[in-house]
């Protein structure tokens, strides 16, 4: 089946007959709030108006607000598939603008998170991609080790999903017991069960058939509107942001950046599938390196900017005072503009903070991958049909709360 | 990013846009330049194909207020990915006529960010295929991330925020 289709009517446009059709706001098979009015030709797509903003909530406006320690809840909403990349993004954000060196075990207890998120992330969209070409047997298979992702979050932090993970110089308190062994476990069940998976998608012809050539995109395009993470790198461009500009010791890390081809709907799946191996390599590795590091270091040892223990502050004179401190905003905050980006789940995630030395942000502004990439939507499903609108869409990996901030 | 790169960059700049630069600085690791706002398109199309830098990808734009100057700057990011440079443009345009030329003839990438500087600050780009606000509903009639727009409603009374308010 050919994904793109000619217009097989002699009619000149202009007596053409074509149709509106709203898609969204709240549609089931777009898996968020996406409105999009197509202007159709039968079934095919002839021009696509995406509205945006439905659940727009203000994000930088509120951060002006917030002190910084307050702001991560925020970034837990935008990407919610991910929540800890992004929780930890602006950590490292705030971090580098206090000058804050971590000691290796948090970054390596860090990257174990994020690439665990990462996971989550991609197996969401994948299996979402097979839900939506018809095979739901993938989903139900891959949730429940998504499901073991949110436990070993929960045993970190106590929640699953808007995880609130870590602190600013580290993490909220050390990782317990429980947690390292359902990591482990989970090391030795997710690789079986993400083959299955494989097994099941990845050389089906009916779900390749429906997948090549649906929704591609030149790499020049890609570039032009500034696509990344998986999407860019289907399309060919090797740019991954934990290679370019290595952040939380990214650098002392073996794995490769899996690129596509086409930089269509197939590719978009295929990178996501390799991704979750090279995580996989990728924990492994952080879990040797853990061993081999002191077990009680957990935070750096920066008292002015982390909130200490709460027991602590019951017991302690001194950590009273700089628990009041923090809060209170008494601690002196360097002025500058800092511009640090992570690899979210779907892209390019970035934090611009500007500081004027009091205890809220005087401007900050999220690049949120999704947003800048979207707008490339309409562009791709132009000339297709439109159940290949769709399943472009679910590969897209967009986020409604990324998108709307 | 080294030294060396940085220099490079500016004196790429400084070959055709001399007097354009008012201000450059490294801040932590980004090299960050500010600039007069009348070239700012022609010196991002100079930085785009000028063989020593080659900034191809547009990172992020935004808009950021200044209420003491009575300014908008539109901040600019960069990112060459051929030589892994980073860079950062700045230019200021006064409160009451914030206008400046669209950057969507050079990336198209620039549309939506953009729009949004447009929604929430009320930039006018010059030649935009489509500036309407993009985030906040199209009725609204000021532009909510200046600094002027309290985020709370300053009528209520039941908020003390002498002690925690900015």
């Amino acid at each position: 089946m050919e994904a793109k289709h000619e217009f097989t009517d002699q009619l000149p446009p202009e007596e053409k007959q074509y149709s509106y059709l709203n898609l969204g706001p709240t549609h089931p098979a777009t898996h968020g709030i996406f409105q999009n009015v197509l202007k159709m030709d039968g079934e095919i797509i002839v021009e696509a108006e995406p509205t945006i903003g439905y659940i727009h909530r203000a994000f930088e406006k509120l951060a002006e607000r917030r002190p910084f320690y307050q702001i991560t809840p925020l970034t837990d909403r935008m990407n919610y598939c991910s929540s800890p990349i992004n929780n930890m993004g602006w950590h490292m954000t705030v971090e580098k603008l206090l000058n804050i060196e971590l000691p290796k075990r948090v970054q390596y207890i860090r990257i174990v998170i994020m690439e665990l998120s990462r996971i989550a992330d991609h197996i969401i969209c994948n299996t979402i991609i097979g839900q939506d070409t018809g095979a739901t047997t993938g989903f139900l298979y891959l949730f429940q080790m998504r499901e073991r992702i949110y436990e070993i979050f929960e045993e970190i932090c106590g929640a699953r999903l808007t995880t609130n993970i870590g602190r600013i110089g580290g993490m909220e308190r050390n990782i317990p017991k429980r947690a390292w062994e359902k990591i482990d476990a989970f090391m030795v069940d997710f690789p079986p069960a993400l083959q299955e998976f494989t097994n099941l998608l990845e050389r089906n012809r009916i779900f390749m058939d429906r997948t090549i050539n649906c929704g591609s995109i030149s790499a020049e395009r890609a570039l032009a509107y500034s696509f990344s993470g998986p999407n860019l790198r289907a399309a060919g461009v090797d740019y991954d942001v934990r290679v370019m500009t290595p952040y939380s010791s990214y650098e002392e890390f073996d794995f490769i950046i899996p690129v596509g081809t086409n930089g269509d709907t197939y590719d978009r799946f295929m990178v996501r599938q390799s991704e979750m191996w090279e995580s996989m390599k990728i924990i492994r590795q952080a879990l040797e390196k853990i061993k081999k590091e002191p077990a009680h270091i957990y935070k750096a040892d920066v008292p002015e900017f982390v909130l200490p223990p709460k027991e602590e502050v019951y017991n302690n004179m001194e950590a009273l005072i700089y628990q009041f401190k923090i809060v209170m905003g008494e601690t002196d905050v360097p002025k500058g503009e800092v511009y640090h980006c992570v690899e979210g789940g779907n892209g390019e995630l970035g934090f611009y903070l500007i500081s004027d030395g009091g205890r809220t942000p005087f401007r900050l502004h999220f690049r949120r991958p999704c947003f800048i990439y979207y707008q490339a939507y309409p562009e791709m499903i132009k000339g297709s049909m439109l159940s290949d609108a769709i399943l472009t869409m679910s590969s897209m990996n967009v986020i409604a709360g990324e998108l709307d901030a | 990013m080294e030294g060396t790169d940085q220099e490079k960059i500016i004196s790429a700049l400084k070959e055709k846009f001399e007097g354009e630069i008012l201000h450059a600085e490294m801040l932590y690791d980004f090299l960050t330049i500010t600039l007069k706002k009348d070239q700012i398109i022609s010196i991002i199309r100079h930085l785009y194909d000028h063989p020593d830098t080659q900034f191809q990808y547009l990172t992020t734009l935004c808009g950021i207020h200044y209420p003491d100057v009575n300014q908008i700057a539109v901040m600019y990011q960069l990112h060459s990915l051929q030589k892994n440079y980073r860079i950062r443009l700045k230019i200021y345009l006064p409160v009451e006529s914030p206008v400046t030329p669209t950057l969507t003839t050079i990336f198209p990438a620039a549309n939506w960010l953009e729009r949004e500087t447009f929604d929430f600050f009320g930039v006018i780009f010059e030649g935009h295929p489509n500036l309407k606000r993009i985030l906040n509903v199209e009725d609204m009639i000021i532009f909510p991330l200046r600094k002027e727009y309290p985020l709370e409603d300053q009528t209520r009374e039941d908020k003390n925020d002498t002690m925690f308010g900015r």
